[in-house]
């Protein structure tokens, strides 16, 4: 029997079938449904590390140790694991270690569209990428004997429509692997210069193995059709291609680093024309045309956003699509908005009225550098609002640091907010942070951390304690506010931008998705309305202006109540008795 | 069989992603290959919200590319509009006949376009439309919009009504079931 599985839950299959022993990861859109899915599996040890350096980091020892390993990330985690990644490569394992890492070309939830097979080639790390689910299945378990064979940790590379689709998955049973011993190994373990000179060899001799590896894996497959056009792609920009170009002639490649040159020659001397189709970087497009292939590419295809079949038919088929319905299909935009009952929008409405510049970070509070809030200035990644906000103020003196704020999320904070808060306290900076501790990983759809007293696995485990753990850094001005109280949320704001000292306001107040918040229910607008708008400034999506009238959208509202905080005329109150 | 290709529009929150996998289960049981292509993370937080089901012998591409939508589930009409030129010539509008306000119209930036199912229609677009969101709250749940919408996709597809309760039981969770069949019988019943 075949299963319907996410991209993201095949890999978790993959690794459970291969006997992995060790999962790690630090969420993140789009690959956190790996090791959602892994966590359900009692077999594997999983865990949330605070980020993905540590996450890899455990997995190499776990590795090291003998265990089939594997770690996941979004492709910005990437970078912040990119450290252990490349002195991995030079150590190799002893059980096999495979690094998942997920690209979002179009960023749909990211802060770049970074390609990921440029540390493949930078760090000399094998790279597989599947372009379906069955695919990610198999190629996670191919993954692990190259890791093995080869003595390297290998890269399973996915983009964002392979993660979030569903495919049909054949399921097999899983092969318990034994842990294989530990021998202590200075001269491949440790690595300081006289060792890793050595290991460095290694590394280039197991390039050498690779590359005639890639030229007979099965990860590589000519799909010959009609030889006047030949496609070189992967991923899922093969699926694009066939579905665009049809009955043409494929080199699929499955191995995307190293690449297979012998093949490629092959495939290319035999079609009239070649393409190259991938999606972001000319990647494979500059290596063939080193090896003095001619190909066509990125000449007429984009290195920004996603592929799909309609681009591809346009620009290599000159084939346009055409509109059916003769109606002007342009409607106003919908951005994503902070949910109702947002604990953050309190925040960002004391934060925009004190006229603050807000040095942000990556959450869902990001979403308030939009409108209606539109109070943050700054967002670049993990954990850098509190260095950007010390900057500023080193930049520019302590008058501006006065009206500046840091902000960023518990989890945030944990995955590297703490090492910005040190060097505040350590240079003698005065920057006020704000942590949002909503009790929970928000936007990657709500995991655990270390702030939260749970495992993945939901047992109850100890507690991060923000509060003693900014005093112990050295933060003195420590204080708990809660954001849907606005007059004393304003008050501590105020008294923490004037005081020259460093402090932290620890936001507290739980995301309104989670399932032990429960708020009274849908609000309604009564006869005591002025109309004055107040209600209408904290950007609430259930609140509407009906032209004659103020309204809330019972199908939305929670009944957070933070607009009767703003109502001056007690014009809202609870809803009839409605369902829902 | 020709692919048949069904897009589920709407906002972030309104449960389209359970429509969708229901919508695979419903492909698997009818034994066609199948692929649901769903949008996670930042864009799920009140934003506009598209997934794509494609069910037949062999499907490649998880991307639904416009005019090739036979079916179009939209569960808002602001949202209908913006994916109408996804639909076929001849392909079918399953349409909610709410309004969900977007930030730039709140704000005020933008207005809410009028007489959209009316300019929908004119321009020949072949729609079924419900209120979802009342009929969910009659049949005791307004999350089950969603149902009510598969109910009347399931009325108008050729697909047995068996296949669509079958699935429907293999998604929803046990608690929520008599609410759920009830909405989509409610669904089914629409003419």
């Amino acid at each position: 029997m075949k299963e319907l599985l996410l991209g993201n839950e095949a890999v978790a299959r993959g690794a459970y079938e291969a006997g992995v022993r060790v999962a790690t990861a630090y969420p993140g859109t789009p690959s956190t449904e790996i090791t959602e899915n892994i966590a359900k599996y009692d077999e594997i040890y999983s865990e949330w590390s605070p980020n993905e350096k540590v996450a890899l980091e455990v997995a190499i020892g776990a590795s090291l140790a003998g265990a089939r390993s594997i770690c996941s990330m979004k492709h910005v985690g990437l970078n912040v694991a990119a450290d252990p990644l490349f002195t991995a490569s030079y150590t190799g394992v002893n059980g096999g270690l495979v690094i998942v890492v997920a690209d979002d070309p179009g960023m749909h939830s990211s802060q770049n569209e970074q390609d990921s097979r440029f540390y493949a080639r930078a760090s000399l790390v094998p790279m597989l990428e599947p372009s379906d689910s069955q695919e990610c299945k198999d190629y996670v378990k191919t993954a692990f004997e190259i890791s093995e064979k080869f003595d390297c940790p290998v890269i399973v590379r996915l983009t964002t429509r392979v993660a979030h689709s569903r495919s049909l998955v054949e399921l097999d049973s899983r092969n318990e692997t034994e842990l294989k011993p530990y021998v202590k190994d200075p001269s491949k373990y440790v690595m300081m210069p006289a060792m890793a000179r050595g290991r460095h060899l290694a590394v280039e001799k197991r390039m050498a193995e690779l590359r005639s590896y890639a030229e007979t894996t099965p990860l590589n497959r000519i799909e010959w059709g009609n030889r006047e056009i030949g496609v070189i792609t992967s991923g899922i920009s093969y699926q694009y291609a066939r579905e665009a170009m049809g009955d043409v002639s494929y080199l699929k490649l499955g191995m995307v680093y190293p690449l297979p040159e012998e093949l490629i020659r092959e495939f290319a001397s035999k079609v009239d024309k070649l393409y190259v189709i991938e999606e972001l970087e000319p990647f494979f497009e500059e290596q063939i045309k080193s090896m003095g292939i001619e190909v066509t590419g990125k000449s007429l295809l984009p290195v920004t956003g996603e592929y799909s079949a309609t681009l591809l038919r346009e620009k290599l088929c000159g084939i346009k699509g055409e509109k059916h319905y003769d109606v002007d299909s342009q409607a106003p935009a919908r951005p994503p908005v902070m949910c109702p009952g947002c604990p953050h929008r309190g925040t960002f409405h004391v934060l925009k009225k004190l006229k603050l510049t807000v040095a942000g970070d990556i959450g869902c509070y990001t979403l308030a550098a939009l409108p209606p809030a539109q109070s943050m200035d700054t967002c670049v990644c993990m954990g850098a609002s509190i260095g950007m906000a010390h900057g500023m103020e080193k930049a520019r003196g302590r008058e501006f640091g006065r009206k500046t704020v840091a902000v960023l999320g518990d989890s945030t904070f944990i995955h590297s907010g703490i090492t910005g808060l040190i060097d505040v306290v350590y240079n003698k900076g005065c920057s006020t942070v704000i942590i949002l501790d909503n009790s929970i990983t928000g936007m990657t759809g709500h995991q655990h951390n270390p702030t939260t007293g749970f495992t993945i696995k939901g047992e109850p485990t100890k507690q991060v304690d923000l509060e003693l753990l900014a005093k112990a850094v050295g933060i003195e001005r420590v204080r708990i506010a809660d954001p849907f109280d606005l007059k004393n949320f304003e008050k501590a704001v105020k008294e923490e931008v004037e005081a020259d000292e460093p402090s932290v306001i620890i936001a507290q107040r739980p995301c309104a998705l989670l399932k032990q918040v429960r708020y009274e229910g849908p609000q309604r607008i009564n006869g005591n309305c002025r109309k004055c708008r107040s209600c209408m400034r904290i950007g609430c999506p259930a609140i509407v202006d009906k032209g004659d009238a103020i309204e809330i959208n019972i199908a939305l509202c929670v009944g957070c109540k933070l607009c009767s905080n703003v109502c001056a005329f007690n014009a809202i109150e609870k809803a009839g008795d409605k369902n829902g | 069989m020709d692919n048949l290709n069904i897009m589920i529009v709407g906002v972030g929150g309104q449960g389209t992603l359970l429509a969708s996998r229901l919508l695979g289960k419903v492909a698997q049981k009818q034994g066609y290959d199948v692929k649901v292509s769903e949008i996670h993370g930042m864009s799920q937080r009140g934003g506009s919200v598209v997934t794509y089901v494609k069910m037949g012998d062999k499907v490649y591409s998880p991307i639904i590319e416009k005019g090739e939508a036979d079916f179009i589930l939209a569960f808002e009409k602001l949202e209908a509009l913006r994916w109408i030129d996804y639909l076929k010539k001849d392909g079918t509008l399953v349409l909610n006949d709410q309004e969900i306000d977007p930030m730039p119209v709140i704000t005020g930036s933008a207005k809410y376009p009028e007489g959209i199912t009316e300019k929908l229609e004119a321009a020949g677009v072949r729609i079924r439309s419900v209120n979802a969101l009342a009929t969910a709250m009659e049949c005791g749940n307004i999350k089950a919009v969603n149902m009510v919408l598969i109910g009347l996709l399931a009325g108008t597809s050729s697909i047995g009504k068996e296949i669509w309760l079958e699935s429907l039981k293999e998604v929803v969770p046990q608690k929520l079931l008599d609410v759920n069949i009830r909405a989509f019988n409610a669904g089914y019943m629409v003419r």
